[in-house]
């Protein structure tokens, strides 16, 4: 039987988070939330005789994703009108860079298991973000909140040969964007958008075959499965004697199936020319610099970071840098005094654990990094013990309260006064005269059933180290005595 | 005191300056003759009367405060194509009837800044296309010189009011002539600025890259006069030029000293009209008696001008014209399903010959066509462009005609384009470069109606060719001379 491997390049489309928008001076709003048609004016809305002036700060924050994915930012840039007739496209045109584009020829370093692979990015552009139809009924709404909006598209070589290399190149561009603080990440919000292009061919091969394009992914999860789809649809097409069509497909959320779109998305001629009310933007090398100067700290550079400062392990690094959020509440937790392993432990262990079954991201949890070091050091000063401490950080999480005040309400400290320790020891071996009997015939495993008793008697807040180091000197004591 | 209608702006200013005249006077005077004359003209699309007599009163007010503009409280028309808030701008076009813009145009704009009144709106071609502005799709515009005939276009309205004595002065549009043609058909002065010298905001596109705003006037001194009110460099429009914008009237002289007048053997074509010819001929030895020195000068891309203009105006066009959907403003034609609505409303929307660019410009587009027509036009683009800069080389100006021939009848060449292109043969290869040039009155042929000179100056070379237009302006008489209405 042929094994087969799918071919698969990625567009991703990312909303530039600037203050205003990509040719006018409306503000860039969460368009999920803000009422409609409210951040609009006479160019974005495409009144007769606007003219559109470019956003210098998407020009920047472009350049920053150019430069940070290892491109090669084009001194020349033109923008180009791209025709179509659709009521979200106001202009009906989409002002966007065709011939020339900002950046091109760069690359983007994915890591899956234990190889590390490069993916070649083919092309960075800048464009504009649509409106949106709302279907009430037999009509349709039109919000023009989003039209105008800056996009980037980043656009990869068909490098990516698994459908985990895809998973990665996504999470890793993305973290990226939410580094260089051009994007927010948050999918929901549709800031991200993601299309497929996909073919397979036998393993070994070197030949590209046709290619199916999957448009309007809106999240990581759904490029996930619709990519899965798509290849063994292939595979199952080519194995029953058939052959890959070249067609643009969507993918339907319900079914979890990629399906042909037919009409009007088919074989468009969008007629591009030179956009005559833009002059072309020369980008100086000198600009270059500046914004490659401004360039923040990026995922790999910090992954390496904490390896070397930290002492991290590799795993470790890796899952705290991937959300910069992560990444950022960890070194807040350092800064606030914590030990870099032990919060690092913490952070990936417990914490991930409460904010998967609660279902948030890090930024919206209630335990403030401080606080998280707070909890630490009661364990780290014997006031509880570890068990305890993570029952605390359930409540932290759920209450935002303090661990300090935690444990005092709940009366969870743990009792390492030896003084109230040494009267429960006391009394356990006066009331038990055969165990210790025992114990002191040569039954010495009977050490850990005195502490038991201690334990259960202070439900579990006794300093059991303690204890159990006070039972041996007693006992020891009584053989001798 | 001359008949208030027959002002300049200049007359006008030392009038309301001297207190001799108020701008509700001057304004009322205009809303009158409005009202008599433009019933046969059909200048004018809108009046604005209530809102020009409010414009009025506050340019007294301001006047009475101390303040003082050449402008303040002189009464204006302004071409249809150009956006004015909350005043019906149609752009001579179907599909934009009752649109009220929720802006003005940055020229205006500045205008209005320094107390011009606006006293409406004028007819023009269905987005300037045209130049006899039959293509409105409202009405037909007549020449004041002889109403059977155009006034010329696509700004044939503003060029009509100010001839006909129905407004001070005009702004209107030259695409490929559409100010420099109605001017010279209508007597008129004609200034089309430098791409990039006025800002295009709020001009609605007819073609991007050539579209420029520019005066018709009575006079040189007042064509000055409008473009030191409209020049200059609007942060919104990212194609209009940061160049200092001189005090253009500081340039105005009466004589010719030291200029030199090119006159291109290509500009004397066959079929022109032989009044027309001599006319400008004379013209040009006049401007030699000024001082000037005429040298024969070759634009030899002269041909090319007319088939590379419609390829890149008309894809342009086609684009721009794109907005027009029904779906946020204009009229929509409710249809079975959406692309049939679109299809409706833009089918009702649009005349013939928009349609007909339309159709041209998608074409030139179109995947496989783009590289043998709009690529290789903007190639050609480029030659001429060059021809000019060669040319100014050797001289400051170049002299020719601005139109083959002087105003045609009504309804002689509207189902013929190709004859109706060929009217802007002489004007459209200065917008095709981006340069300025000006329509002054240069004489009459034989049925009394005007002839204009074109004079021709590089980029950002205004103040030249107004020196020139003015000094030739202040020897001859024609300009005096008014249409009996
Ligand atoms: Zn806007």
């Amino acid at each position: 039987m042929i094994e087969y491997e799918p071919v698969i390049g990625l567009e991703v489309h990312a909303e530039l988070l600037t203050r205003s928008k990509m040719f006018c001076s409306c503000a860039v709003v969460d368009s999920t939330e803000a009422e409609p048609n409210r951040y609009v004016c006479p160019v974005c809305t495409a009144q007769p005789g606007v003219l559109p002036v470019i956003n210098r700060q998407a020009v920047e924050y472009a350049m920053m994703v150019g430069l940070a994915l290892n491109c090669t930012i084009n001194e020349f840039n033109q923008f180009a009108r791209k025709s179509y007739f659709y009521p979200d496209l106001p202009k009906g045109y989409q002002i966007s860079q065709y011939e020339h584009p900002l950046a091109s020829n760069g690359w983007l370093e994915i890591e899956v298991g234990d190889s590390t692979r490069r993916i070649g990015i083919r092309r960075a552009h800048l464009e504009e973000d649509t409106g949106k139809l709302f279907h009430v009924g037999d009509h349709s709404l039109v919000d023009l909140n989003r039209a105008g909006v800056p996009l980037l598209e980043i656009v990869s070589e068909p490098d990516m040969r698994s459908v985990e290399e895809v998973e990665a190149y996504a999470r890793k561009l993305r973290a990226i964007l939410v580094y260089l603080g051009v994007n927010h990440g948050d999918m929901s919000k549709g800031v991200l958008r993601f299309e497929a292009n996909i073919s397979i061919r036998p393993r070994g091969s070197e030949e590209l075959n046709t290619r199916t394009e999957i448009k309007n992914l809106n999240s990581i999860r759904s490029l996930v499965r619709a990519t899965r789809y798509e290849i063994q649809r292939q595979i199952e097409v080519v194995e029953s004697g058939g052959q890959v069509v070249q067609q643009t497909m969507g993918f339907d959320e319900d079914t979890g199936r990629t399906q042909a779109q037919r009409g009007k998305e088919q074989a468009h001629d969008y007629r591009y020319f030179p956009e005559p009310d833009l002059p072309p933007l020369h980008i100086s090398r000198e600009w270059v610099a500046e914004i490659g100067e401004r360039l923040p700290e990026l995922p790999d550079a910090r992954r390496e970071r904490f390896i070397q400062e930290f002492g991290l392990s590799l795993q470790d690094a890796v899952v705290l840098v991937a959300d910069k959020a992560v990444a950022d509440y960890y070194e807040a937790a350092l800064a606030a005094g914590g030990d870099p392993k032990i919060v690092a432990n913490w952070v990936t262990g417990e914490l991930f654990r409460l904010m998967n079954t609660a279902g948030l991201e890090i930024g919206g949890i209630r335990v403030a990094p401080e606080a998280l070091v707070e909890l630490i050091a009661l364990v780290e000063a014997g006031k509880i013990n570890n068990n305890t401490a993570k029952e605390v950080l359930e409540i932290m999480f759920e209450t935002g309260r303090g661990a300090e005040e935690i444990v005092e309400e709940r009366g969870l400290a743990q009792i390492s006064d030896s003084s109230a320790l040494e009267v429960l020891v006391e009394r356990v071996i006066a009331e038990n005269p055969q165990q210790v009997q025992k114990y002191l015939g040569g039954k010495e495993g009977l050490l850990g059933w005195f502490v038991g008793q201690v334990m259960r008697e202070t439900k579990g807040q006794a300093n059991a180290q303690m204890v159990n180091e006070m039972f041996r000197k007693r006992l020891e004591a009584l053989r001798e005595g | 005191m001359s008949d208030l209608t027959d002002l300049t702006i200049e007359e006008a200013h030392a009038l309301l300056q001297r207190g001799e005249v108020s701008s509700v006077e001057l304004t009322q005077a205009h809303l009158e003759r409005i009202e008599a004359v433009d019933g046969l003209i059909r200048s004018y699309l809108t009046v604005t009367a209530g809102q020009a007599l409010d414009q009025a009163r506050a340019a007294d007010a301001r006047r009475a405060e101390g303040e003082d503009t050449p402008l303040l409280g002189v009464p204006l028309s302004y071409k249809d194509v150009l956006c004015t808030r909350g005043v019906q701008t149609t752009c001579g076009s179907r599909i934009l009837e009752g649109y009220r813009p929720p802006y003005t145009a940055t020229a205006i704009e500045k205008l209005e800044a320094l107390g011009a009144v606006m006293l409406g709106k004028t007819n023009m071609d269905e987005f300037a296309m045209g130049s006899s502005t039959e293509n409105s799709a409202y009405v037909v515009t007549r020449n004041p010189w002889d109403t059977e005939r155009v006034p010329g276009g696509s700004s044939g309205g503003s060029a009509a009011s100010v001839a006909a004595r129905l407004a001070v002065a005009s702004l209107g549009t030259d695409t490929g002539g559409s100010i420099r043609q109605p001017a010279s058909l209508c007597g008129v002065v004609g200034l089309k600025p430098s791409y990039g010298r006025v800002s295009r905001y709020g001009l609605v596109a007819f073609a991007s890259s050539l579209d420029q705003i520019g005066p018709l006037t009575r006079s040189v001194t007042d064509a000055a006069l409008m473009l030191n009110a409209i020049a200059g460099h609007d942060p919104r429009d990212s194609t209009s030029m940061n160049v200092e914008v001189p005090d253009y009237t500081a340039a105005l002289r009466a004589d010719m000293q030291g200029l030199r007048v090119g006159v291109p053997r290509e500009y004397f074509i066959e079929g022109m009209q032989p009044a027309v010819e001599a006319a400008v001929r004379a013209a040009i030895d006049q401007l030699a008696e000024l001082g000037a020195e005429i040298r024969e000068v070759s634009l030899p891309h002269t041909d090319a001008a007319l088939p590379v203009y419609y390829l890149v105006a008309p894809a342009e066009a086609s684009a721009n014209l794109a907005r027009f959907d029904g779906v946020r403003y204009g009229p929509r034609v409710v249809a079975g399903s959406m692309w049939e609505t679109y299809r409706q409303t833009r089918g009702q929307g649009f005349g013939p010959e928009v349609k007909r660019r339309i159709m041209l410009g998608t074409y030139a587009l179109s995947a496989g066509y783009y590289d043998a027509y709009y690529l290789k036009a903007q190639k050609v683009r480029t030659l001429i462009k060059q021809d000019f800069e060669q040319a100014f080389e050797q001289v400051d100006l170049i002299a020719c005609p601005v139109s083959p021939t002087t105003a045609f009848r009504i309804g002689e060449r509207i189902d013929d384009p190709l004859q109706m292109y060929l009217s802007d043969v002489l004007t459209l290869a200065v917008n095709l470069a981006g340069i300025c040039g000006i329509s002054i009155p240069c004489g009459f042929d034989e049925n009394d109606l005007p002839i204009g000179l074109q004079l021709i100056g590089p980029a950002f070379g205004e103040e030249q060719v107004l020196r020139a237009a003015y000094a030739y302006e202040q020897s001859t008489d024609w300009h005096t001379r008014v249409p009996a209405l």
